[in-house]
């Protein structure tokens, strides 16, 4: 393997950990409550103004906008649930789509009329400069998102599987009434989720807004990756979505350096499609 | 009952005759038409997605095959626009069959999802064709050499054009919501499992639905090119253009006939009317409040907001 390639792999590696990480709280809430949350992009959105706030405001850098944007979106994340997921998750699947698009359609335009239609870009060298480390260049601000990114993955893949609020969680997506037969409170282990998940893609909007440009409608873009990566790990499997964001992430930047940058997404779409063929319930869904 | 007749006749008095009324207002005369053509792609979506359940967000692909079908046919073929709907209504139907086959195997969201990523495929894909103008797009013929470019500058002509359909489309599915395969889409969309254990082969009827509904999108992308003279990626297979059928649908109520009507009739003045009178100041603001529109009929009516008519029905009968 060419010294170029193993380049092109390790910063497609690095692209996917940040994936994972923005994509872990969708499939979170949508296996704990089979609700698909259409808004999700636009909350990686306002995570990402967060840190160019903190930025102009404050001047302060990732580590001041990482933990502010971790608790405003898993502050919205919860008023969501409170205010309107809870009431339409009962509903039929359209009547999600239609709540949740609503309040997408709202945010992106409240971001709008507030920090208007320009982009807006963080400095270089807010993280640091970039290294060469073995013949590799790496770039700061992606080897900090990459790496806090398979971190809080991880975190939350364990929270879910080996810890007693993990298994409270996940007892509510089995069957809400059981659990609370079993002196769990439904509501409040989803209020849960939703806060979690709104903790992780605070992150990853704080994080991925200190290399790529900040705009209202950057949400969208995000969103059908984050799509994409879910229901090719599989709903509701942490751990499948990092898997699935890492495959998504070098096969997006082999073949943008192979093919051509235009082709990159028509790749991973068709090998989504095939993953859909072969394995219906993505890689590490269960059926 | 003698007033409700007289209100539909009113109705049907009010929606033959706007035009008329609204012809000397560039926006209200282009607003009629308009919500026609949102009603008419919605209501295409709803045989798929409504009646029977498959919650397509990809059927952009449809519009757009329709729309680029009609503009190639007059940029390569030299031939009127609409000479193109019938190719693209084919067109679609046929790669429905393709796309349908492998998707509606899959249930619930990963069909959605699956639809998503096949409609970013053909857009990335589309604004690679040189043949279908990149990502500038095609424009239609730019002045009417006869009267098949259906290209007019007053928008009353498409008003009723778009009418015409839209009955069409209407009775259409009328008579497939009381014919045998009507029952068989409800049966799949209430529990595939039953249905396909009552005998009804679910996997071929959804398919059916899938293809029926491509066609008309399709036609509706014609239409729009016919109208609006113009196409590109993002305008043809952009993921709004699926979301907004999707939504318009589920406002009114879908999987009812008169449904996704009902969805064009709010959610198009609202977008147009805000566009026209606040300008590119205001577009932010109105979708603000277009936004928390949706998100309270959600909240409060997860249905539809047809869902109201129902309830008062019920209580009139329970009286």
């Amino acid at each position: 393997m060419s010294m170029t390639l193993v380049q092109v792999v390790v910063s497609g590696l690095l692209l996917g950990a940040i994936y994972a990480l923005f994509s872990s709280g969708l499939t979170l809430i949508w296996g704990m409550m089979n609700v698909v949350n259409f808004a999700h992009g636009d909350f990686v959105m306002l995570g990402m103004y967060t840190a160019v706030v903190v930025w102009t405001a404050l001047g302060g850098g990732p580590w001041a906008s990482v933990p502010i944007a971790a608790i405003a979106i898993a502050s919205l994340g919860i008023a969501s649930y409170f205010l309107l997921v809870r009431h339409i998750m009962r509903g039929p699947m359209l009547a999600q789509i239609l709540g949740t698009f609503g309040l997408a359609l709202f945010l992106r335009y409240s971001a709008f009329n507030v920090f208007g239609a320009n982009f807006r870009t963080l400095p270089d060298t807010l993280v640091g400069h970039s290294f060469v480390l073995g013949g590799i260049r790496f770039e700061g601000a992606r080897v900090l998102a990459g790496a806090v990114g398979l971190i809080v993955t991880l975190a939350l893949h364990f929270m879910l599987t080996r810890t007693a609020i993990g298994s409270r969680m996940l007892a509510v997506s089995e069957d809400a009434t059981a659990a609370q037969l079993m002196g769990i409170r439904p509501q409040r282990m989803q209020a849960l989720a939703w806060g979690l998940a709104g903790a992780a893609t605070g992150i990853a909007g704080a994080l991925i807004a200190t290399f790529f440009y900040t705009s209202p409608t950057v949400g969208e873009t995000l969103a059908i990756v984050a799509f994409v990566t879910v229901s090719f790990g599989g709903f509701g499997s942490v751990l499948g979505a990092l898997v699935a964001g890492l495959i998504i992430g070098v096969v997006e930047s082999v073949s943008a350096f192979e093919i051509g940058p235009v082709y990159k997404d028509v790749v991973v779409y068709v090998l989504f499609v095939l993953v859909l063929w072969f394995r219906p319930q993505g890689l590490m869904g269960k059926t | 009952m003698t007033g409700r007749r007289i209100l539909h006749l009113l109705l049907i008095a009010v929606v033959l005759v706007y035009p008329l009324i609204a012809a000397d207002s560039p926006v209200y005369g282009r607003l009629g038409a308009l919500v026609l053509l949102g009603a008419i792609s919605a209501s295409a979506w709803n045989i798929v997605g409504g009646y029977a359940g498959q919650v397509s967000i990809g059927h952009a692909v449809f519009f757009g095959i329709g729309a680029y079908a009609s503009v190639t046919s007059f940029v390569h073929l030299d031939l009127p626009p609409i000479a193109g709907a019938p190719i693209g209504m084919l067109l679609s139907v046929l790669v429905a069959a393709a796309i349908g086959v492998p998707t509606l195997r899959l249930s619930g969201h990963y069909f959605s999802m699956a639809t998503i990523a096949v409609g970013e495929l053909v857009r990335v894909l589309s604004s690679t064709s040189d043949f279908l103008g990149g990502a500038q797009g095609l424009g239609g013929p730019a002045m009417p050499r006869t009267m098949f470019d259906l290209s007019f500058v007053s928008a009353t002509p498409y008003y009723y054009i778009f009418l015409a359909v839209l009955v069409a489309l209407l009775g259409l599915t009328h008579w497939i919501e009381r014919s045998r395969m009507g029952f068989y889409l409800r049966a799949i969309k209430d529990s595939e499992r039953a249905a396909r254990s009552l005998g009804v082969s679910s996997g071929r009827y959804k398919l059916y639905a899938f293809m029926l509904s491509a066609a008309f999108t399709s036609l509706a992308g014609s239409l729009y090119l016919c109208m609006f003279g113009f196409i590109d990626p993002e305008s043809g297979f952009g993921i709004l253009i699926s979301v907004k059928m999707v939504v318009m649908a589920a406002l009114g109520g879908a999987g009812q006939l008169f449904g996704p009507l009902v969805g064009a009739l709010i959610l198009v003045p609202l977008e147009e009317l805000s566009n026209s009178y606040l300008g590119g100041q205001g577009a932010g603001l109105t979708f603000v409040v277009y936004g928390a529109i949706i998100v309270i009929i959600a909240r409060f009516l997860p249905s539809g907001l047809l869902s109201l008519l129902e309830r008062r029905k019920v209580v009139r009968r329970a009286d």
